[in-house]
């Protein structure tokens, strides 16, 4: 029966009609490319990673990627559900033992890694990989949470790029790799308007919005409020930024670059500890002389107190001062903040100190380092002042000719009389602690001041950087009606340390971090840019918090926008973009070759004339049927369709020939 | 169950009419303008909401500025992508081609002639109607041909009726659809009835002759000159490969003269479906046997002849027996 049922069984067999949309969706197979679209976003996301995540969860990750990848490869089936149940179940254990909880930040990003791994081995359909998507997504969140630098903005772009790719193979699986990828772009592109303008207007609330988990700040390097022998040295080798400091004016001489950290009164014979303090609003001494203004932009170190420069003076509201001198701030320094704040180096602090905290400052544990209080007693013995015995100290310690090294010997229980009479070698620590020990057992009360000394200028930018590496502790001595007086041991031995940094005190210890290292000029300066570039993210990008959003607000003249004007700004602005989008959709190239657009114009006019020309018949036909409809026009109507189809169907001719049939079709005058 | 399928449907067709501007069918052709294009999100455009919420706040409680940006980025790319769906059927223009007709029970093929004039490929297209489905794409400034087959149950005139076609491209977050009634209709013939009896034999519409109408294909009776509409298998093969003439075989049956296939000599207990059944049945008996025909129905006849138009002008009468040749006989 009839062949032209044959044939549409055929054309339907090739149009391969399917199910309603919803299920083709739901049970659609994957192709190869759309799961290899989601595989580079997973292995692009997962990777970086592997600094934070556990050893064996960021490998048990890539080798289930890397599965997906032999798997993709091969053409095979995804591997039995048992099999995956049991591994996620395993895997699931592993991080309850490897954590010992399931709740917070890391197990959290673990799971989601884990999850994500097996979620690719059994993607069998367009919603796995949906899934897997989001999971992607999840992920790159996730490594804002350890790390906001540059280069972690890369590839979570990169990231980005190929998990919408990913989407875009999945609703287009006909096209090509490179097509996905175009659209994916061109998406990114079209959505980079939208981040920008969110990002400056989006009304900014000041995290936390409820407790964070335990974990959520922990492994921050930096000073501690103790100190022991090496607990400073150990930052010695780290190139990581503490802080950096913009100065209006010139900034102070390094000799003066004191950076002031958490004080240290009490002493159990090996390790110092910050003794309780009363905190104001205001500082505890009268600012006088000189006057430094500058702001500090501290990378967050989960403490309180902010390294503010010797002495901290007036500030901010939000900045607090304990009545040993330091400046802290109202909670601890979980983000990258700036804070505004002066310095006075040349006031006098605590010329009436209380008696009770100068008691304090003379206490040492009995019968430890029995050696430095012998010498204490021949060093104080016929002296009229506590400055006499300081001066005398000072000139023993110079004597003493000690050595400043990164890597001290071991010191046994007496750690100040191991280090004055036998080793003789130490970092800041050793000389501060020892220096302390000898005045207190002289009488003099003297505490320990742990921080940073020195800095560099940045030349790029021109803002004072202070790294781990200058990390340094030093001694206050109280004399009376002097105050506070700081004294510095490790100058005495080593007084380059003070006036140009770690690495030229240090210069003949050769292995100091490379990056600390003085002679590496060119090195120098592809960092200084580097750090530079670094500062302008971290204080325009990362450090646009809702502080500064008010302040741009304001310079834009839109000072106490509430949340709502926000909200309508936003709107508005938004709209504007979607026209924009609106119009480069609208707007589309005439690509349709001349004759083809005269001869559309002339079917159309014909079509009017009640004549209009069905999409299959063709010119010649169709000249038959105008010249029937209109007899008088015969002639130049059958012209005019045979000159279109010669030079449609024809030889190549020049454009002679299409003015020549645009005359024509003009001559035509319709009823 | 069926009240709430009932209310659907009056809801459908409410939307259809106010929403989507949704009436009688257009001539073509249809060009898709901005007004014509509605986008909604899909499923997963919501879960891809609630994914970057989730992410927003995530980056609100822990400080996360480049969580804020990154959220941004995705919402404007989903949003962009809204455009961009739009933009995949923005000023395409539709055309209904044609549909041969097919008999009960076969898959009615529809097809629609789509123009994409711009010089871009327009990805992940999808035709609906009447529940069947045809994913396609068009290529850059080509006009292709979509086929949409739909299952036919009962004969008459199977108006295509509301037409949708979507997409979900780039990101399948956003749906752009447009709704659309074509002047598309297939024309289903009655099944022809599976064991039909013989050809009626003296026009007498065969009523209880149970008498065989051809004593067979060896009854040869002579050769005359081949017409385009004769049954190939009664082609004088033979005498063609042997360098003769086209004839055509003629056995004594065939010769017998006009068959009248009337519609009022049909047995009284078939019911009008089961009439027309076995009509349909005996038109292609008839056209394969390549004896002449003729139709007598209440209100129509046919003049007896023979050939592939004479047969589907006959089957058509059938398919709209008793419809108003215009319209009752749409099938929505």
């Amino acid at each position: 029966m009839t062949g032209h049922l044959m044939r549409l069984a055929a054309a339907l067999k090739r149009a391969r009609p399917d199910d309603a949309i919803s299920a083709a969706t739901r049970a659609a197979p994957l192709e190869r490319r759309q799961a290899t679209w989601l595989l580079v976003a997973a292995a692009l996301t997962v990777a970086p990673h592997g600094i934070w995540l556990p050893g064996w969860i960021h490998a048990l990750c890539l080798l289930l990627l890397a599965w997906r990848g032999i798997l993709l490869w091969q053409g095979t089936r995804p591997p039995p559900a048992l099999l995956l149940l049991g591994l996620s179940s395993a895997a699931a254990i592993g991080v309850r033992l490897e954590f010992g909880h399931f709740f917070g930040k890391d197990p959290g990003v673990a799971l989601l890694a884990l999850l994500l791994g097996l979620k690719l081995l059994e993607a069998r359909s367009s919603r796995d990989i949906r899934a897997g998507v989001l999971l992607c997504l999840f992920l790159q969140l996730a490594l804002f949470l350890e790390d906001q630098s540059m280069a972690v903005a890369a590839l979570a772009l990169l990231g980005t790029l190929a998990s919408l790719g990913a989407l875009v193979a999945l609703a287009d699986p006909a096209g090509g790799a490179r097509e996905h990828l175009r659209s994916a772009a061109l998406l990114l592109v079209h959505g980079l308007p939208f981040l920008l303008v969110f990002f400056v207007l989006f009304p900014r609330i000041q995290g936390p919005l409820w407790g964070l988990p335990a974990d959520a700040f922990s492994a921050r390097t930096g000073l501690s409020d103790t100190m022991s022998p090496g607990s400073i040295s150990e930052l010695g080798n780290s190139a990581a930024i503490a802080f950096r400091a913009a100065f209006d004016g010139p900034p102070p001489p390094p000799s003066q670059r004191y950076w002031r950290g958490p004080i240290l009164s009490k002493f159990d014979g090996r390790t110092w500890t910050a003794a309780p303090v009363v905190e104001a609003d205001t500082p505890f001494y009268v600012a006088t002389g000189r006057r430094y203004d500058y702001v500090l932009t501290l990378e967050p170190h989960n403490r309180r107190w902010l390294l503010a420069m010797d002495y901290p003076g007036a500030a901010a509201p939000l900045v607090r001062f304990a009545s040993d001198h330091h400046a802290l701030s109202a909670r601890p320094v979980q983000a990258r903040a700036r804070f505004a704040l002066t310095a006075y180096p040349d006031a006098r602090i605590g010329e009436a100190e209380s008696p009770a905290v100068l008691a304090a400052a003379t206490q040492l544990p009995a019968g430890s380092n029995p050696r430095s209080r012998e010498l204490a007693a021949r060093l104080a013995a016929g002296a009229a002042s506590h400055a006499e015995i300081l001066e005398r100290v000072i000139a023993h310690m110079r004597a003493a000719r000690l050595k400043y090294t990164l890597r001290p010997p071991l010191l046994g229980t007496h750690t100040a009389d191991a280090f004055l009479f036998d080793s003789q070698r130490g970092f800041c620590e050793h000389f501060a602690s020892a220096f302390a020990v000898v005045m207190r057992a002289a009488g003099v009360p003297t505490r320990v001041v742990t921080g940073y000394q020195g800095g560099e200028i940045n030349p790029v930018d021109g803002y004072l950087v202070v790294r781990q590496s200058d990390a340094h502790a030093w001694a206050e001595v109280w004399l009376d009606g002097r105050g506070w007086l700081r004294v510095d041991p490790t100058a005495l031995a080593a007084p380059e340390r003070i006036e140009d940094g770690l690495a030229a005190a240090l210069s003949a210890e050769g292995d100091l971090h490379f990056m600390l290292q003085a002679d590496m000029a060119w090195l120098r300066d592809v960092r200084h840019r580097w750090e530079a570039m670094s500062n302008s993210w971290n204080q325009y990008v990362l450090g646009y918090n809702p502080d500064r959003q008010r302040e741009l607000l304001a310079r834009l003249g839109l000072s106490h926008a509430s949340a709502l004007k926000l909200a309508g700004m936003l709107g508005a602005i938004s709209a504007v973009l979607l026209l924009g989008l609106y119009a480069w959709a609208s707007w589309q190239r005439r690509t349709t070759d001349p004759v083809q657009r005269a001869w559309d114009r002339f079917c159309t006019r014909m079509e009017h004339a009640g004549v209009s020309r069905p999409s299959w018949e063709g010119p010649l036909a169709y000249a038959d049927r105008l010249a029937d409809a209109l007899p008088e026009q015969a002639g130049r109507l059958r012209a005019i369709c045979s000159a279109y189809a010669r030079l449609r169907y024809g030889a190549p001719s020049s454009s002679a020939g299409l003015r020549t049939l645009e005359k024509m079709m003009n001559e035509i005058r319709l009823p | 169950m069926r009240l709430g399928a009932s209310f659907a449907d009056a809801l459908r067709q409410g939307a259809d009419r106010w929403l989507f501007r949704v009436g009688a069918p257009e001539t073509a052709p249809i060009r898709l303008t901005q007004r014509r294009i509605y986008v909604l999100p899909t499923a997963a455009g919501l879960g891809f909401a609630i994914a970057l919420v989730v992410m927003l706040v995530t980056s609100i409680n822990y400080n996360l500025s480049l969580g804020y940006a990154l959220v941004f980025l995705l919402g404007g790319a989903a949003t962009a992508s809204i455009v961009h769906a739009f933009r995949n059927l923005l000023g395409l223009s539709l055309r209904p081609g044609r549909c041969e007709p097919v008999f009960a029970g076969e898959a009615a093929g529809f097809r629609l002639q789509i123009d994409n004039a711009r010089d871009s490929r327009r990805p992940a297209l999808r035709l609906r109607a009447r529940g069947q489905s045809s994913a396609f794409e068009l290529e850059p400034a080509t006009e292709s041909t979509v086929l949409l087959a739909c299952p036919t149950v009962r004969r008459g005139r199977l108006s295509i009726g509301r037409m949708v076609i979507e997409t979900t491209w780039p990101l399948g977050l956003i749906r752009a659809w447009t709704v659309f009634v074509p002047e598309a209709d297939c024309i289903v013939h009655p099944t022809p009835e599976p064991d039909p009896p013989p050809l009626p034999e003296d026009g007498a519409g065969g009523v209880g002759t149970g008498a065989s109408v051809r004593d067979g294909d060896d009854d040869f009776a002579g050769l005359r000159a081949h017409r385009s509409a004769d049954s190939p298998r009664h082609v004088a093969w033979k005498a063609l490969a042997r360098g003769g003439p086209m004839l055509t075989k003629q056995y004594a049956a065939t010769r017998g003269g006009d068959v009248l296939l009337d519609w009022s000599a049909l047995p009284v207990h078939l019911d009008v479906e089961q009439r027309l059944s076995r009509l349909s049945a005996w038109i292609l008996r008839a056209e394969q046997d390549g004896r002449r025909y003729g139709l007598l129905l209440a209100q129509t006849s046919l003049a007896p002849s023979l050939g592939r138009d004479h047969r589907d002008r006959c089957l058509r009468e059938l398919a709209l027996f008793g419809s108003d040749p215009r319209d009752s006989g749409r099938q929505t």
